[in-house]
C-alpha cells in the first residue's frame, strides 16, 4: 500500500473534498475545498472519482516522500514543484496536467500569482468520510486527517488505484486550467441586501486584511457605518458579507459558521466566490452588484466552463 | 402566525424572517420558527439540502442544480400559509442533561452568585429548576443557545473572553444559557459542567440536541460525574 510521508507540512495544508450538506442546523459548517471545481479538475486528471480527498495547499506546499510510483495533478494557483529521485537529480513538476512520478521525494514550494493550489493523487487520500465529506473541519476538529492541518511525520495512505510503473517522471506536453487570470483582475459580483449601506460596497476598493482565513476574508477600506442596532443571530452562508461594528466588511468562506449576529450586506455570488480563495493579504478587490437571476446565469456558465475543461482533459488523454 | 418576509441569503438559499430581527428574543416567534422547520423537514422535498432555524428566522438551502430558486420560493410561501392555517403544536423532544455545578466544574459560580445577590445553592436550584428550549444551534458544532433562563440569573459576558473553556461547560451569557460541546475560547460565565458528550461526529446523530428540543438540567455530584464520564 502506498503511503506518502510528510517531511515538511507547508504553511497550512489540509485534506479537503466536497463540502458537507445536511448538518448546518446543528452548527456544522459546509467546509470543503474553497474552490471545488479545481478539486474536480485535479481528480479528473488523475482518473479519480470527483469527490475523493485531495490536499488543499495555501501559500507554500508540503514535502512528501513515497516508496512506490504515484500519479498527481496540481490545479489552482501556480506552485513551484520539484521531484527528487534521491541521486541529486531534480525535475521540475509542471502544473495543470497528470504527472507520473517514481518513488522519491516531491517538494512543493511557493505558490505564485494566487494563494491556493489543490493536489490530487491517483487513488485519493484514504480518509473516511465524516458527516458525508472527507474534508477537514478545522474548527470542529473532525474530518480529513484528524480534523487538523498537516504536520511533520504524518502518513497519508492512498485509496485503491491501478498499479503504476515508471522509472522517471512522465508528463504530457499539454495542460488544462480553469480561471487562469489573476483573481482580482475582474470585480467580484455581489447580490446586495436591503441594507442601505450595501450600495456603498461597490463604490470603493477593498484590501484583504492579514487576519483572513478559510472562515472569512476580512476587508479593510472605507468604514461603512450603520446606525447602532443590536441584532438577533440569524443564519449565514458561505458568501455572506457581514458588517461588524468597526465598519469593515467580512466575506464568509467555506468554513463559515452557521449563524451570525452582524448585519448582512448581501452575498458574493457562487460563480465568483471560489476566486476569493486566491486573494492574499494586501491584495485589493472591487465589487460589482448583480441581481439573483444574473447570478444564477453566471453560476451555470462557470459550471459549463468546468465541464469544458473536463472534456478537454479527456480529449487530450485519448489522443495521447 | 404571521407570513414572513423572504430574502435571498445565497445562490442556493432563502432566508425566511418570521418576526423582528432585533432583541429581545421572542419565545413565541422562535416556537413558530421550529414549527415551520418541522413542517418543511417532514415534507422533505428532494431539493432540500439544509434547514437552519435561528431565533426569528430560518434558512432553507436547496440544490440549485435540481430546482429553480423561484420554484423553491413559491413552495415556501405555500408552506408558510399552510402552517399558519393549521398551527398544530407538535410536542418537542425533552432531553435531560446531568450537570455538576460549581468548584472546578464551574469556576465562575461563586462570583456569579454574589453578583446576583444570592447563595451559590440558590443559583444552582434556580438554574436546574427551569425547562429550556434549544432556540438555535451555532457558534460551534452542537453549541445550543437555550432560551428559558430565569431572568433573575441573567449576567453580562466576560469583558475578556477565556482562551480555553473546558468541553461540557454549562454557562450563562446575557439572558441565555448554553453548553460548550468542545474545548474552545468563550466569553460566557461558567457555572457547571456535564460529562455527556454534546457533539460527536462519529455518532449517527452527532448532536445530542436539535433545534426546538426541550432541555432540563439534573444536578449531579462529583462521584456521579466521574461515573458518567467513564461511561461516555
Amino acid at each position: 500500500m502506498t503511503v506518502l510521508r510528510v517531511i515538511a507540512p507547508g504553511a497550512a495544508t489540509t485534506v479537503q473534498a466536497s463540502g458537507r450538506n445536511g448538518w448546518r442546523h446543528v452548527g456544522v459548517a459546509r467546509g470543503g475545498a474553497l474552490d471545488p471545481a479545481q478539486v474536480v479538475l485535479a481528480n479528473h486528471m488523475v482518473g479519480n472519482a470527483h469527490d475523493l480527498a485531495v490536499l488543499e495547499i495555501a501559500l507554500s506546499g508540503p514535502t512528501l516522500t513515497f516508496e512506490s510510483a504515484i500519479r498527481i495533478a496540481l490545479c489552482g494557483a501556480s506552485i513551484d514543484a520539484a521531484f527528487d529521485t534521491g541521486n541529486g537529480m531534480q525535475h521540475i513538476v509542471p502544473n495543470g496536467r497528470p504527472v507520473t512520478l517514481p518513488a522519491g521525494r516531491l517538494k512543493l514550494g511557493a505558490i505564485r500569482h494566487g494563494l491556493r493550489t489543490w493536489l490530487a493523487i491517483a487513488g485519493g487520500i484514504d480518509v473516511p468520510p465524516v458527516l458525508g465529506s472527507r474534508g477537514t473541519d478545522l474548527r470542529g476538529g473532525f474530518g480529513g486527517l484528524q480534523g487538523r492541518v498537516l504536520r511533520v511525520d504524518d502518513a497519508l495512505r492512498l485509496g485503491q488505484r491501478s498499479r503504476l510503473d515508471t522509472d522517471a517522471p512522465r508528463h504530457p506536453p499539454w495542460w488544462v486550467s480553469l480561471d487562469a487570470e489573476p483573481a482580482n483582475a475582474r470585480p467580484f459580483r455581489i447580490v446586495p441586501s436591503q441594507e442601505a449601506v450595501a450600495t456603498r460596497l461597490s463604490q470603493h476598493a477593498w484590501r484583504i486584511d492579514p487576519r483572513s482565513d478559510r472562515q472569512g476574508l476580512r476587508l479593510s477600506g472605507e468604514s461603512l457605518q450603520i446606525p447602532a442596532c443590536e441584532q438577533l443571530s440569524a443564519p449565514v452562508a458561505p458568501g455572506t458579507i457581514q458588517l461588524p461594528p468597526d465598519g469593515q466588511p467580512i466575506v464568509l468562506l467555506a468554513d463559515a459558521q452557521t449563524v451570525g449576529g452582524y448585519p448582512r450586506l448581501g452575498f458574493v455570488i457562487a460563480a465568483d466566490l471560489p476566486r476569493m480563495a486566491q486573494l492574499r493579504a494586501g491584495d485589493t478587490l472591487r465589487f460589482e452588484p448583480v441581481d439573483a437571476i444574473e447570478a444564477e446565469q453566471l453560476r451555470r456558465r462557470r459550471k459549463s466552463e468546468l465541464a469544458r475543461a473536463l472534456l478537454a482533459v479527456d480529449a487530450r488523454v485519448q489522443s495521447g | 402566525m404571521t407570513a414572513g418576509r423572504r430574502e435571498r441569503l445565497a445562490d442556493d438559499a432563502w432566508l425566511l424572517h418570521l418576526g423582528a430581527d432585533t432583541p429581545p428574543i421572542d419565545d413565541a416567534t422562535n416556537a413558530c420558527v421550529h414549527q415551520v422547520a418541522r413542517s418543511i423537514r417532514e415534507a422533505a422535498p428532494d431539493w432540500l439540502r439544509d434547514l437552519v432555524p435561528a431565533y426569528a428566522s430560518l434558512a432553507v438551502f436547496f440544490d440549485p442544480d435540481a430546482v429553480d430558486a423561484s420554484t423553491v420560493a413559491r413552495w415556501l410561501d405555500a408552506k408558510l400559509a399552510d402552517v399558519s392555517a393549521t398551527s398544530v403544536d407538535t410536542p418537542s423532544r425533552c432531553i435531560e442533561i446531568p450537570v455538576a455545578y460549581g468548584g472546578a466544574f464551574g469556576e465562575d459560580l461563586d462570583a456569579c452568585a454574589s453578583e446576583l445577590g444570592m447563595s451559590p445553592d440558590a443559583l444552582i436550584e434556580r438554574h436546574a429548576a427551569a425547562t429550556y428550549t434549544v432556540a438555535m444551534i451555532g457558534f460551534a458544532p452542537g453549541f445550543p443557545y437555550l432560551s428559558g433562563l430565569d431572568p433573575a440569573l441573567a449576567l453580562p459576558r466576560l469583558a475578556t473572553p477565556r482562551t480555553r473553556v473546558p468541553a461540557g461547560s454549562v454557562a450563562i451569557g446575557g439572558a441565555q444559557t448554553g453548553l460548550y460541546p468542545r474545548e474552545s475560547p468563550g466569553g460566557w460565565r461558567l457555572i457547571g459542567r456535564t460529562p455527556i458528550r454534546m457533539f460527536d461526529p462519529k455518532r449517527t446523530s452527532p448532536s445530542l440536541l436539535s433545534p426546538g428540543d426541550c432541555v432540563r438540567f439534573v444536578v449531579i455530584d462529583t462521584d456521579k460525574f466521574a461515573q458518567l464520564e467513564r461511561e461516555a
